[in-house]
C-alpha cells in the first residue's frame, strides 16, 4: 500500500502516507462541501430548504428549478450574463493578445509607460471608478445597455491578461517571428499566422479569465444595469434572498445552473490554465 | 522590417538598453525627420498597443481624473445637475479643497475600517498563502489520485464569486444554515453567524481564504515544478534534512513566484468587493465593512454622496500604491528584479 515512488527519492512510510492522503482528503471535503451541499439544497422540494434537520436527501424534486426557470426573470438575466461574458471574452483575448505581443517584442517609444500603466490599473479599487464611470456612461447612453457593461468589465480584465500574454509570448523563440519576417510576412502576419497559434495555452488562461470576470461581477453591473429586464445574474440573484423575503430554494437552484457551466469550462480548460498561468503569471 | 530584432537576449526589463541598440544599428538608412523616422519604425507597436491604451486611457484615465476632481468637491446625488427630459439643471457643487480629505483622515470610522481591512487584508493573504503552499507540496509528491485531488481542490476557484457568496450565506444561516444544523447535532447550541460582529468577521476570512487558496496552490504548484529535481539530490547527497532542503532549495526557487502571487492577492484581497457585500452587506452594523464596500455604500445609498466615496477611492488607491513600492522596493533590496 505504501504508496510506490518509482523514480522518487525515497520510499515513504506507511505513516507519512496515510498522513499525506488524509490531509489532502480533509482539504478536498472542505473545498467540495458546499458545492454539494448546494446541489442537495437545489433539489429538495419546494420548502425543504426550510427544515433545520440534518438530511443528505428526502424526496428529490426538480421544483426548484422548473420553478426558475418559467416564473423568474432568469432566462433574461441568463442571456445577459451571457451575452455579456461573451463579447468580453471576445474582444479582451484579442486586445490582450496584440496588446502583449507588442510590449514582449517591440522595443519603442513608451514601452515602459504602457507596462507600468498595466500594472497599476490593478490597483485601482471600483470605488474610486464607479461614480465618475457612471457618468460617462450615462452621458453616452451606455448605462443600461450591454456594450457598456462590456466596456468597464474590458477595463478590469485586459491589463492584467495583457501581461500574462507578453510573458507567455516572451517564452517563445523570436527566431520564429524573424524566420516569418525573412519569408515576406508583415509583423502583424508573424502575430497572426505564427506566433498566436504557438501561444494557444495562454489564450485559454486569458479567455478563461475574461469569462470569469465578466460573469461573476457584481459592482458594475448593480449600478449600470438597473433595469429589470437588463440585469444579469450576480445582480438579479440578489432579489431572491432579499430583507423581506428569501426563497433559497430558488437561489440554490440557479446558483447550480449558473455555476455547472463554469465549472465544466473549467475544468475542461484546467490543464491548460495551470500550464498558462504560471508560465504566464510566475514571470510577472 | 527592422521593428522586432535586436532586443537584448530575453530581458524584460531594458527597454531602454534595447532601444539605444536601435538607435546604434540603424543610422543607415536616408534620415527624414526625427518624428517621421520614429513613426515609420514604431508604427505597428503603437498600433498594436493603440486598443489597449484607448480602452484604459479613456474608461479609467478619464474616471480617475474626473474622480481626483469630484473628491476635492462637495458634489452628492442633489447638486451635480443632470438633464429631465428638456429641462438641464445646472450643477451646483463647489470646490471645497481637500476638506472631504481632512473629513475622512479626522475621523474615528475611517481608522477603525482601516485596521480591519489590514487585519483582513493579512489574515486572508497569509492563510490563502499558507494553505496553497501546504497543499500544493502534498500535490508535487508522487501519490495516487493526484490529478483526482488537484481537479478537486481547484473547484472553488471555478465557481464565480458572487455564487460562492450566496452558497456560504445559506450555510451560515442561523435557522436553516448546515452548519448550525450540524453544531445542533453534536449537541452545541446554534451561533448566529453574520449578526455578532466578531463570528461575522470569522465567517468572511473563511468563506475568502476557501475561494482564493486554489489560485495560490496552483501558482505555487507550477512554481514547485520548475525547480530542477536534481537540486533536491544534491541537497540530500549532502545530508541536508527536510526542513534544510525546504528552506534552502524550495523557499529560494519558490520566491518570484511567491513575490507576484502574494502582492496580486494583497491587492485583490484589499479590494475583495463581491464577498463581504454579498454575505454581510457590511453589517451587522459596518462592523465587516472593508474600505472598497463602504466608498461604494456612499456613493450608491441614500443621498448618494459622490464627493466623499471618491476622496475615499482617492485614499484606498494611494494606500495601494504605497504599498505597491514599498514591497518593490524591498525586493529589489533582496536582489529580486521584478
Amino acid at each position: 500500500m505504501s504508496t510506490v515512488t518509482s523514480g522518487g527519492r525515497h520510499e515513504r512510510g506507511r505513516v507519512a502516507s496515510a498522513l499525506l492522503h488524509g490531509g489532502l482528503l480533509v482539504a478536498t471535503a472542505i473545498s467540495i462541501f458546499p458545492v454539494v451541499w448546494l446541489v442537495l439544497t437545489s433539489l429538495k422540494p419546494r420548502d425543504g430548504w426550510l427544515s433545520t434537520e440534518l438530511q443528505i436527501f428526502n424526496e428529490p424534486s426538480l421544483g426548484n428549478y422548473a420553478r426558475v426557470l418559467t416564473e423568474t426573470e432568469f432566462p433574461t438575466w441568463l442571456l445577459n450574463s451571457v451575452l455579456a461574458a461573451a463579447l468580453t471574452t471576445a474582444l479582451g483575448v484579442f486586445v490582450a493578445a496584440t496588446t502583449g505581443y507588442a510590449i514582449s517584442r517591440f522595443r519603442f517609444p513608451g514601452h515602459r509607460g504602457v507596462m507600468w500603466l498595466l500594472l497599476v490599473t490593478q490597483m485601482f479599487p471600483v470605488a474610486i471608478l464607479i461614480v465618475p464611470l457612471y457618468n460617462l456612461m450615462a452621458g453616452l447612453g451606455l448605462l443600461n445597455q450591454i456594450p457598456g457593461l462590456v466596456i468597464a468589465y474590458l477595463t478590469v480584465a485586459v491589463p492584467f491578461c495583457a501581461w500574462m500574454m507578453k510573458s507567455y509570448f516572451d517564452t517563445i523563440p523570436r527566431e520564429i517571428d524573424q524566420a516569418g519576417l525573412v519569408d515576406g510576412l508583415t509583423p502583424f502576419g508573424t502575430f497572426w499566422r505564427l506566433v498566436l497559434p504557438l501561444a494557444r495555452p495562454s489564450l485559454a488562461v486569458t479567455a478563461f479569465y475574461c469569462f470569469m470576470t465578466a460573469w461573476g461581477e457584481v459592482a458594475y453591473a448593480t449600478v449600470f444595469m438597473s433595469q429589470e429586464e437588463k440585469r444579469t445574474l450576480g445582480v438579479g440573484l440578489q432579489q431572491f434572498v432579499g430583507q423581506h423575503w428569501s426563497d433559497w430554494g430558488l437561489l440554490t437552484a440557479s446558483a447550480v445552473l449558473i455555476a455547472v457551466p463554469a465549472a465544466v469550462v473549467f475544468l475542461l480548460a484546467q490543464r491548460h490554465l495551470v500550464t498558462g498561468l504560471t508560465s504566464g503569471a510566475a514571470k510577472m | 522590417m527592422v521593428i522586432s530584432t535586436g532586443r537584448a537576449a530575453g530581458t524584460t526589463r531594458d527597454g531602454a538598453a534595447g532601444n539605444r541598440g536601435h538607435r546604434a544599428g540603424r543610422r543607415s538608412l536616408r534620415q527624414p525627420g526625427p518624428l517621421r523616422r520614429a513613426w515609420g519604425r514604431h508604427w505597428y507597436a503603437w498600433a498594436m498597443t493603440a486598443p489597449v491604451l484607448v480602452v484604459v486611457g479613456v474608461l479609467i484615465g478619464w474616471p480617475l481624473l474626473r474622480g481626483l476632481y469630484l473628491s476635492l468637491t462637495d458634489a452628492t446625488e442633489a447638486n451635480v445637475g443632470r438633464t429631465i427630459g428638456v429641462n438641464v439643471i445646472p450643477a451646483t457643487y463647489e470646490f471645497v479643497g481637500l476638506a472631504n480629505y481632512a473629513d475622512i483622515l479626522t475621523s474615528s470610522l475611517f481608522w477603525e475600517r482601516l485596521s480591519w481591512t489590514v487585519l483582513w487584508t493579512v489574515a486572508c493573504v497569509s492563510l490563502h498563502y499558507g494553505i496553497g503552499l501546504g497543499l500544493a507540496m502534498m500535490l508535487h509528491r508522487k501519490l495516487r489520485f493526484r490529478s483526482a485531488y488537484r481537479v478537486l481542490l481547484i473547484l472553488p476557484w471555478a465557481i464565480p464569486a458572487f455564487v460562492a457568496a450566496f452558497i456560504w450565506r445559506y450555510l451560515f444561516n442561523t435557522d436553516y444554515g448546515v452548519l448550525n444544523a450540524m453544531l445542533e447535532a453534536a449537541g452545541f447550541g446554534s451561533v448566529g453567524w453574520l449578526d455578532d460582529p466578531t463570528t461575522a468577521k470569522l465567517a468572511v476570512i473563511a468563506v475568502n481564504v476557501w475561494a482564493g487558496v486554489p489560485f495560490m496552490m496552483v501558482a505555487l504548484l507550477g512554481g514547485l515544478q520548475s525547480i530542477p529535481a536534481d537540486l533536491y539530490e544534491a541537497a540530500e547527497m549532502d545530508g541536508a534534512t527536510a526542513w534544510q532542503r525546504f528552506r534552502h532549495v524550495t523557499v529560494p526557487g519558490l520566491r518570484s513566484v511567491s513575490s507576484t502571487v502574494v502582492l496580486l492577492g494583497t491587492i485583490w484581497t484589499f479590494n475583495m468587493f463581491p464577498m463581504i457585500f454579498l454575505i454581510t452587506g457590511g453589517g451587522p452594523g459596518n462592523s465587516t465593512e472593508i474600505l472598497v464596500t463602504y466608498a461604494f455604500r456612499e456613493a450608491f445609498t441614500g443621498v448618494r454622496d459622490y464627493s466623499g466615496s471618491a476622496a475615499w477611492g482617492a485614499i484606498i488607491l494611494a494606500l495601494l500604491v504605497v504599498l505597491a513600492t514599498v514591497y518593490r522596493r524591498a525586493l529589489r533590496r533582496q536582489g529580486e528584479v521584478w
